[in-house]
């Protein structure tokens, strides 16, 4: 058995480790377009900030650690698919009998004039990482256009370098696919409390060099210019598809899976950023570019590569962010279902915020702010679907009594 | 080490809290807890000041083992003048709250003036601030505003220290109750709190308590850890049974003050005892007791949780009450029970309910309204002063009324409220009072066991028996077995129990740990935890030390020795019953000698030399 | 044979002593907030519940790592955080659906327990035996396997 991989991110990775723990025989091969070794996306952050080397973000520390394995990495760019081949930039063709596409995603380029200016830069890579790194000087005037999660987990790196940092975001609030307006607010009033200028409901229109001097122009929807040394572009991802055209693989969003995690091809399966798979929260699909869905993705569709039937329940979206040192994070249907209560508490002065959303009297979503102790029983009580009972009620008095609630419904109580 | 060398002034007339570092030389001197928060009592209050003033102080501080590992060290003192005596007041608390103190970043916190309005200071690590408490849990009960406080401050891992509505309005055994169910109890302490218009104290910390030596530490704490789990009181007898495990024992041996101290043996004891808790209900085939329960770090667990049968007419038609929460302790199931000759074990329970619920003494409760129905028996109070209520002994309805009347200060509660003294002399029967300097004594009748004759009569907050528990050894036989009614000896006793109890309570422990350990096993923990070297001798001298600067203050606001003595029953009826029949507690045989051993002059005034030689 | 934390919350009367000794033998200081078991009270219920990592087999946590920063001790089984590796990210806080590794800000890093290396401190300093460590193919353990099966996370999967 031949099992082809594209695409060395977590999601590829975990699926090629979990292939080898089910078959000990079989060939695996993982094809990645990036120089390095596999690593993370998630640690370029506190690789900008430099608590750690660029070795710091691979995905696994041990040189020889896929040599071992059996896994053979391979440097290239998959151009196109076939129902049992795959061609690669160099031409050649490489066979399979079980594909998984784990190409990730790639950042969104905005409709901006001037966006290939050489200050331009965007934040995906752990090439762009080192070209930013480079460019982000004590005392630079840096422009980040984008308050998403990318652009927020950045912020500290480039806060920390001292550069003189604006924000410009289009949406309302900042984050506005993992926080509501209410805690999108609360974040960005601890950001510019730390001295970060930030410009919500605002799109950037052109970027141009100033006649006089090496800076550059980030001209507004508001009609301000900001002036700019460097300007870093976090303004959503997209799937990686592109190499799939033609190639009879339904895509939508992402690459369309079903509850094995196989596409509308036999033998031929997606995980990670680039699957469009099942929603726990919809019941549909969804793409969730994040971690734990790239890692619990890589794994089923490895079992059902190396054929067990094995069904995904469906991915929940959640993630976790610290901006500046303040740390949010948020889960499933945050945003709540018609007819269904929440449980709300903010306190402004301190920074935290807790939001859960109830279909009847199961957790179905949250949000927190300045809350970390035990936040994962958020997703106990979310995945497992726990009936609170009478809990539900003294969650809305007061939603900290969370673990409380958890160890009551789930406990030895 | 040890100590976090960190005092919060709060300044509640201009609303500014200040960091300040804590006086080492002094900790040196006193340890911690209820020495050093005397210590600076002493220092920054004239001891003749209105205690409900603007000039008394609220000190909450904790001792150096406070948040350690070593049993039972999750204590904190509230010192201040106290309003039911006017003398120097320290009460000792148990719970969560004087470790998350010291988790926190604190040794001690001192409130000082006054409030303009109510407010409530936050405590979160190194950050504290005062925020309004008016329209938000002024007015509330505990429950309601350790409730309120996490979820308006989204933490529910805080520790909250609150006086209820009775706190509020100045009654004056209200309490300041932390964790639901422990007390800062006696003294009325929440009373001055209340004055201060300080609704609440709250506090999460996320920090740490470090000790001087971490190996010696442990191997010092472990070996302490061994005798108390090998001691019976402490090892089988709290744990299973509670303090409560004396009812039988003191009513047995006839010292267990009944209606008001007219006898000294409650024919309803064994309805109200440990024994009674553990048994089913024949109504819900329930038992009251739920289970036991630890302080912070307390590897004893005397504490009782119970439940109150749900169709008792106290609770029946409010199911709020059907919870579990802190169950009876001795003292409390006395004062509530034998003193009213009410044995209603569901009624008492729920009454300490109440007091939990509300922030009020269950000693000094019960005790007053046992002198109330004292009263009303001679005729003193009528139907009329109580409102229609028949306050008759063993009425166990009638007594739920007048506590309810207590709390919500409505009617004859309002003379409750105020202490069996302050109501007693108002209704021109002030021998009717079971106090000393104005506080209500606990569960042991001094007729019976001699030796808390004196200890009343002497402590400094006023009858107390925890200044100097002889009852170890004249009942219990701990840690040596004296003769409950003999004079002799108990002078010596007392002295060497009240020393070594200062030691105890400043270090930060339970003082129930004493029924296991000596002062050698106190000195290892405090030695290995603290700079400087911590001999038995030196605990012995800093617990003298505490009680003579205790006493100092107390003279100095006024007190002399004449407040040294006992009410009349005590000295002048004889018990009627059980092994001390025909006894009365023989003060006068015990405390000259007391004086001679104290080096006081025969007025009980500390001599210049006895006050050089503890450096004072 | 594998040994695993067996809790019994009837026998806990909440003192805390496994969050002092937690921290002690990890830290060498007294800290709840660094303990990585922590004791709940559920007082209207009179309970008291100890609660702390089972180290479950699919270890969300460790799958969810980017940096494989989370490994499995060959002796004890337990999954341990190799803080050298983790760069605070948190994901695996999230990702575990018990609530039972955390970050720690005053390190950056996360922690969760390690079985102190097959000799657990909670259990040592217990002392009333509402924690102890057991054989994992005993009663005990499949007491506390239904305990997390309760939190179905794992129905995560349906084979």
């Amino acid at each position: 058995m031949k099992h082809v991989i594209i695409g060395a991110g977590p999601a590829g990775v975990s699926a090629a480790e979990h292939l080898r723990k089910l078959d000990s025989t079989a060939e695996i091969v993982i094809i990645g377009d990036e120089a390095e070794p596999p690593y993370s996306r998630m640690a370029i952050p506190y690789y900008l900030v430099g608590d750690i080397e660029e070795a710091g973000t691979w995905q696994r520390k041990n040189g020889k650690h896929f040599k071992n394995l059996g896994v053979k990495l391979i440097h290239d760019t998959v151009v196109s698919v076939s129902p049992s081949s795959v061609r690669l930039k160099t031409g050649k063709r490489i066979n399979f009998d079980r594909l998984l596409i784990a190409t990730g995603s790639r950042p969104v380029q905005p409709p901006v004039r001037g966006l290939n200016h050489p200050a331009v830069h965007h934040c995906w890579t752990l090439a762009d990482a080192r070209e930013i790194a480079k460019r982000m000087q004590k005392g630079s005037e840096v422009v980040l256009m984008g308050a998403g999660f990318i652009g927020c987990i950045i912020l500290q790196a480039l806060v920390e370098r001292g550069v003189d940092l604006t924000v410009v975001e289009m949406e309302e609030h900042m984050v506005p696919r993992m926080m509501n307006a209410e805690a999108g607010a609360m974040i960005k009033r601890w950001c510019q409390a730390r001295g970060v200028r930030i410009i919500t409901s605002a799109h950037v229109i052109e970027v141009a060099q100033q006649t006089e001097s090496e800076k550059t122009d980030v001209i507004i929807s508001t009609g301000e210019a900001l002036s700019a040394d460097l300007i870093i572009v976090a303004t959503g991802v997209r799937a990686n598809l592109g190499f799939l055209e033609g190639s009879a693989i339904a895509v939508d969003q992402g690459v369309v899976v079903d509850r094995q995690l196989q596409t509308s091809i036999y033998g031929i399966f997606a995980a990670g950023d680039v699957a469009q798979g099942p929603d726990f929260s919809t019941n549909g699909t969804a793409v969730h570019a994040i971690q734990t869905t790239a890692s619990q993705h890589g794994r089923i569709a490895a079992l059902n590569m190396a054929g067990r039937k094995v069904l995904y329940h469906g991915s929940l979206a959640m993630n976790t962010l610290e901006t500046l040192g303040l740390i949010s994070t948020s889960y499933g249907n945050w945003q709540g279902v018609p007819d269904g209560d929440s449980a709300v508490a903010i306190n402004a002065d301190a920074y935290r915020y807790l939001s859960l959303q109830f279909d009847g009297d199961v957790i179905i979503g949250a949000i927190a702010i300045g809350l970390t102790d035990h936040i994962g029983a958020l997703r106990g009580l979310i995945e497992s679907r726990i009936k609170l009972g009478l809990w539900k009620d003294r969650l809305v008095e007061d939603p900290y009594r969370l673990m409380e609630a958890y160890l009551a419904r789930t406990g030895p109580g | 080490m040890a100590w976090n060398q960190k005092v919060l002034r709060v300044d509640l007339s201009n609303g500014s809290c200040v960091n300040e570092a804590l006086n080492m030389r002094w900790a040196k001197k006193y340890l911690g807890q209820r020495g050093l928060g005397s210590k600076y009592l002493s220092e920054e209050i004239d001891p003749t000041v209105d205690p409900l003033s603007a000039d008394n102080k609220l000190i909450f501080v904790t001792g150096p083992l406070t948040g350690t590992c070593a049993s039972t060290s999750a204590r904190y003192s509230v010192v201040t003048k106290g309003p039911l005596t006017g003398a120097i007041a320290c009460s000792n608390s148990g719970g969560q709250m004087g470790a998350e103190l010291r988790m926190a970043g604190w040794d001690m916190v001192i409130f000082e003036g006054r409030s303009a309005q109510p407010v409530y200071l936050v405590i979160r690590d190194d950050k504290a601030e005062l925020h309004n408490a008016d329209g938000f849990i002024w007015g509330k009960t505990v429950w309601e505003t350790e409730s309120a406080i996490r979820a308006k401050h989204g933490d529910s891992q805080m520790r909250v220290a609150a006086i209820g509505a009775p706190g509020e309005r100045g009654v004056l055994f209200s309490c300041i109750v932390n964790d639901q169910h422990r007390a800062a109890g006696r003294s009325g302490v929440g009373a001055v709190m209340g004055s201060k218009n300080l609704k609440a104290v709250a506090v999460r910390g996320t920090g740490c308590v470090e000790v001087n030596d971490p190996d010696q530490f442990m191997q010092a704490t472990n070996a302490a850890k061994a005798v108390l789990a090998e001691h019976p009181v402490t090892g089988q007898g709290l744990p299973a049974y509670g303090t409560q495990v004396l009812m039988n024992v003191i009513n047995q041996s006839g010292a267990l003050p009944t209606r008001n101290a007219r006898d000294v043996q409650f024919e309803g004891a064994e309805n109200i005892s440990a024994e009674a808790m553990v048994e089913k209900r024949a109504t819900d085939n329930k038992p009251n007791l739920v289970r036991n329960a630890a302080c912070f770090s307390c590897t004893i667990a005397c504490g009782r949780i119970s439940q109150i049968d749900r169709s008792h007419f106290t609770v029946k038609e409010r199911p709020e009450y059907w919870k579990a929460s802190g169950g009876l302790e001795y003292e409390n199931a006395w004062s509530l029970g034998a003193a009213n000759g009410v044995d209603d074990l569901e009624a008492i329970t729920f009454i300490n309910f109440l007091c939990n619920e509300h922030g009020l003494d269950p000693i000094t409760l019960g005790a007053t309204l046992s002198a109330a129905m004292e009263l009303y028996d001679v005729g003193a109070i009528s139907d009329k002063d109580c409102g229609g209520i028949k306050l008759k002994f063993g009425d166990a309805r009638a007594l739920v009324q007048m506590a309810e009347m207590t709390i919500s200060g409505e009617g004859f509660g309002k003379e409750i409220g105020q202490g069996s003294k302050r109501l007693c002399e108002k209704y021109g029967h002030a021998d009717l009072s079971m106090t000393v300097k104005g506080l209500e004594f606990p569960a042991y009748d001094p007729r019976g066991v001699q030796g808390m004759g004196l200890t009343y009569a002497t402590s400094n907050r006023g009858a107390c028996h925890v200044r100097s528990y002889t009852v170890g050894s004249e009942i219990m036989g701990v840690p040596v077995k004296t003769d409950p009614h003999v004079t002799e000896g108990k002078a010596e006793l007392v002295m060497a129990v009240q020393d070594a109890t200062g030691a105890f309570d400043s270090a930060g422990v339970c003082i129930f740990t004493s029924f296991g350990w000596t002062l050698e096993d106190l000195a290892a923990q405090v030695d290995a935890a603290c700079s400087g070297e911590w001999t038995v001798d030196k605990l012995v001298e800093v617990g003298e030390r505490i009680w003579n600067l205790e006493r100092k203050f107390n003279l100095a606001a006024g007190l002399t020795g004449k407040d040294d003595t006992l009410p009349k029953r005590i000295l002048k009826e004889a018990a009627r019953t059980g092994p001390a029949k025909g006894m009365t507690c023989r003060l006068d045989e015990m405390l000259p000698e007391y004086y001679a051993l104290r080096g006081w002059t025969k007025d009980g005034v500390p001599t210049t030399k006895t006050l050089n030689r503890l450096k004072l | 044979m594998q040994q695993c934390l067996n809790i019994d919350p009837g026998k806990c009367t909440g003192c805390r002593q496994c969050e002092l000794g937690c921290s002690f033998a990890h830290e060498e200081f007294f800290s709840s907030s660094r303990s990585r078991i922590k004791v709940f009270d559920l007082h209207d219920q009179g309970l008291f519940v100890p609660y702390t990592c089972t180290q479950c087999a699919d270890a969300w946590c460790m799958a969810a790592c980017p940096v494989d920063a989370i490994q499995v001790d060959a002796d004890t089984g337990a999954k341990t955080v190799d803080t050298g590796v983790c760069v605070g990210c948190k994901v695996c806080t999230i990702a575990c659906p018990f609530g039972t590794i955390n970050y720690v800000s005053a390190t950056g890093k996360v922690a969760k327990c390690d079985l102190c290396g097959g000799d657990p401190a909670c259990v040592k300093a217990c002392p009333t035996g509402a924690i102890s460590y057991i054989d994992s193919d005993t009663a005990g353990f499949s007491k506390m396997q239904q305990w997390v099966d309760k939190t179905a996370a794992q129905h995560n999967v349906q084979t």
